[in-house]
């Protein structure tokens, strides 16, 4: 070991230049600027290109890390971004929301005693590298099949699947219910995080290679899954998300500027509230806003209320500071731009004023009691210990449902007893016949990550299928 | 693309009829469904009811009151201009039986979000009654339209301008004082009035539908920006409705979630005005 490459001298992580926090907690650019070349090259100095690398373990689709690492450290951007699209066709969206400490950096050996080699970071500056020179060979595409697939919602694990089959040779056509393609990378992940243009690109290219996109395609509504066979496809993917807002069932939860995460999002991200009145949608511009909730769409909604001009934005969560399901990179961005955090916090009531808008809120102060089934320590109220906060805007950001629109209006497809679809978890088949489903519609609110490689699987076996029958 | 092969204006300007090509939802729309409209990359997504399809032509009609900045964008939308995104069919259809007699009642434009309805009505069998209102005799629409999809018709006008003066509540109490035997009613339009049509059926025993039009983004029960209180359970107008039973809809709640974004409005209303009055000038 001790003749690797990275061993030799020792390398600082090498950290993104970012938008200073009182700046950009006003602003709708991205956070961070991205490594610039010689800090992604000094970067990549410090893999110690494992034989057997944790990293890829961690890896939920198994890039070869070290593989594109070692590319990066000869400056071979290009072939970097080959190496990585083998198993991951969107690595700038990857790059920039995979929770890493959890996965690959989280392995990673170099973060035993040192901090891990910055993966994400390396794989965000690869690809970002590729959309600004488009040097690398676009993948061969096999000959035609004559064979029709139909990919159900435009979020990672459909425009994985369209991606993988157009290539295999099979016609493909997308069908999204909203106006725009993308799923929660565009509705949800707000601009300062994943600027939609880098979405956008994505979806162009796969349209480049022969995807048809068909917006405002409500399947179940416009058009349903025997419909779909009957128009003479053979195959169908379903890719439609948790879309299911979870509200709260206590006093007051209807008055005006208490609404879903789902809610605030869309109209922030996809309608582009937050350029009102040059776009139509209106927003409501909380000066004193409460998040319920403490994952990555907590913080998205806490961090977007601060840039929509909230004087003060809390997060009030249930748990404590070790739960908080986002990823650690969030947290600490919205630490640094002011967002307060109330733990173990729960929402007892909200209180309005006479035209119904919504002007405060009561709050159960909770402790951690006895583990529960899940071997978390349950929250438990303590007795007496209720205060009030005062707030305009409460966003729920608490969890997300199955949306029952098309699974319900669909016969012959099993759901489990929460609405969720019944997959195989290795081939993605449904109980219908010719059907296919992965992704959060599949598992529950999950990752961009797991979406897409359930998305992959259920291509393999979609292809499998088309050769060769069910 | 959805392009409008057809317009018309009515009651003053007020009120807008756009006939839309749109093959695959004309095709599938039933009454009582909605579509949204969105005219533009920045314009914003607005519900409206399908007052007509016609499947052979492959065409839709919306008819809308120009009350805000988005419908008055709609209204500068000529022959052979289109909307950018079109989305439905929405919501689910009308529930119509033949029941026996049947009393429509639509206020505003709500008159026409009523006629499939009241049409759907007269054509499975039931004896219609249809009663309509509007503030004053300009503003009301679809008159002939509703004699013809109805068998008798009562026009009503806020301000006695014309027909028989007084709110449609006043004509419906003598409908129903004169019609003991009417099974079933329809009311459609602005929020006060189906409260008090629902109000004063209840006294009757007569099973009431409304449609409620609260505010949407996506239309597909993804937001919960629609949620309406009936019979006191959370419902999405947009997926579970946008019909309900009249008797158990809070109609106080929706009237004030109704204002959620009211200064916004005036204000993008008031910008978007002194633009075309700019642009007029020009
Ligand atoms: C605010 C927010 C922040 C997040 N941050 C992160 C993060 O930092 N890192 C991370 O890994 N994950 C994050 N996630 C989770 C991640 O985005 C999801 O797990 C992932 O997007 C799921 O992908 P999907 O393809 O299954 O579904 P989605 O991305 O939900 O896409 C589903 C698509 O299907 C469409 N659709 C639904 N119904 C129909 C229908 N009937 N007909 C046609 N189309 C339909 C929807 O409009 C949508 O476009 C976040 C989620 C949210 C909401
Ligand atoms: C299912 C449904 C069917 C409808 N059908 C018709 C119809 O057939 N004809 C018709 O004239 N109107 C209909 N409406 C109402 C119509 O959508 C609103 O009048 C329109 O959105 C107003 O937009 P605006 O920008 O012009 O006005 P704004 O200035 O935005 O608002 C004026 C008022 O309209 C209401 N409103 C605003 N935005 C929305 C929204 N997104 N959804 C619902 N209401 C809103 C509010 O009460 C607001 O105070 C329907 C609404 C729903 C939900
Ligand atoms: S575990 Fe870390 S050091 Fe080893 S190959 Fe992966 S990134 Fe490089
Ligand atoms: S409009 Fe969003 S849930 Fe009904």
């Amino acid at each position: 070991m001790a003749e690797k490459p990275g061993k030799k001298e020792k390398i600082p992580r090498q950290s993104m230049p970012e938008q200073k926090p009182d700046v950009r907690a006003r602003n709708f650019e991205e956070v961070p600027f991205g490594l610039p070349s010689e800090a992604a090259i000094l970067e990549a100095q410090r893999c110690l290109q494992c034989k057997s690398p944790a990293c890829v373990e961690g890896c939920p689709v198994g890039v070869d890390i070290p593989g594109f690492i070692a590319l990066v450290r000869e400056g071979k951007f290009t072939d970097a971004i080959s190496k990585i699209w083998e198993m991951n066709a969107l690595p700038a969206v990857c790059g920039r929301v995979c929770p890493q400490e959890l996965q690959c950096e989280g392995k990673c050996i170099v973060g035993k005693k040192d901090q891990p080699v910055a993966i994400g970071n390396l794989e965000r500056f690869v690809a970002d590298y590729e959309r600004k020179n488009r040097l690398a060979p676009m993948p061969k595409k096999a000959a035609r099949t004559g064979k029709k697939v139909a990919v159900v919602g435009s979020g990672p694990s459909g425009l994985t699947v369209a991606g993988d089959l157009i290539l295999k040779g099979h016609e493909v056509s997308i069908f999204e219910a909203f106006h725009k393609p993308g799923g929660v990378l565009v509705y949800g992940i707000p601009e300062f995080r994943l600027p939609k243009e880098i979405v956008f690109s994505e979806v162009e290219g796969l349209e480049r290679q022969g995807v048809h996109l068909e917006c405002n395609q409500v399947v179940g509504r416009s058009v349903s899954l025997d419909e779909l066979f009957a128009q003479g496809f053979d195959a169908i993917y379903l890719g439609v998300g948790a879309g299911l807002p979870t509200l709260l069932d206590v006093p007051g939860k209807n008055l005006i500027g208490i609404m879903s995460a789902n809610e605030y999002l869309t109209r922030s991200n996809l309608m582009k509230a937050y350029r009102f009145p040059e776009y139509d949608t209106p927003i409501i511009r909380g000066k004193n806003v409460v998040t319920l909730g403490g994952g990555n769409v907590a913080m998205d909604s806490a961090r977007t209320a601060l840039r929509l001009g909230a004087d003060v934005s809390r997060i009030v969560y249930r748990r404590s500071r070790a739960e908080l399901p986002a990823r650690a990179a969030e947290v600490h961005h919205a630490e640094e731009e002011g967002v307060e955090f109330h733990f173990l916090a729960a929402p007892l009531e909200f209180k309005g004023n006479e035209k119904g808008r919504v002007i405060g809120m009561k709050v159960q102060q909770m402790e951690l009691g006895e583990p529960d089934a899940s071997g978390r320590r349950r929250p438990v109220p303590v007795e007496g210990n209720v205060y009030d906060l005062e707030c305009d805007l409460v966003i729920i950001a608490v969890g997300a449902g199955a949306n029952p629109l098309l699974t319900k209006s669909t016969e012959g497809l099993q759901l489990n007893k929460w609405g969720y679809i019944v997959a195989d978890p290795v081939t993605g088949k449904t109980s219908k016949k010719g059907v296919w489903a992965g992704g959060d519609i599949v598992t529950g609110a999950a990752t961009v990550i797991l979406a897409m490689g359930a998305g992959r699987q259920a291509a393999d076996s979609i292809h499998d299928y088309l050769m060769r029958g069910w | 693309m959805f392009k409008i092969v057809n317009r018309k204006e009515m009651a003053q300007g007020t009120v807008i009829l756009n006939e839309i090509e749109a093959p695959l939802i004309a095709n599938k729309a039933k009454p009582g469904q909605f579509v949204i409209l969105k005219a533009d990359e920045t314009g914003e997504r607005i519900p409206l009811t399908m007052a007509n399809t016609n499947p052979e032509k492959g065409t839709i009609t919306i008819i809308y009151m120009v009350v805000g900045k988005s419908t008055a964008r709609f209204k500068t939308l000529k022959v052979g201009d289109s909307y950018m995104d079109v989305i439905g069919p929405l919501g689910k259809a009308t529930d119509i039986e033949k029941v026996g007699k049947v009393v429509c009642v639509g206020g505003g434009t709500g008159v026409a979000v009523m006629h499939p309805i009241t049409r759907a009505n007269k054509l499975i069998g039931n004896d219609v009654t249809c009663i309509i209102g509007a503030k004053t005799k300009d503003l009301l629409i679809l008159e002939d339209e509703m004699r013809a999809a109805s068998h008798r018709l009562i026009v009503c006008t806020d301000d006695g301008s014309y027909g028989k003066p007084g709110f449609v509540t006043e004509a419906l109490k003598e409908v129903l004082e004169a019609n003991k035997d009417i099974k079933m009613c329809y009311a459609i339009g602005p929020v006060p009035m189906m409260k008090f049509v629902s109000k004063m059926t209840k006294e009757y025993n007569v099973p009431t539908i409304v449609s409620l039009n609260p505010i949407m983004v996506d239309g597909t029960g993804m937001c919960g920006g629609c949620r309406v209180t009936v019979g006191g359970e959370t419902k999405f107008a947009c997926v579970d409705g946008p019909e309900f039973d009249g008797h158990k809809v809070d109609y106080d709640e929706l009237f004030s979630r109704l204002a959620s974004y009211f200064e916004d409005e005036k204000k993008c209303m008031e910008e978007y005005c002194k633009l075309a009055e700019a642009a007029a000038k020009l």
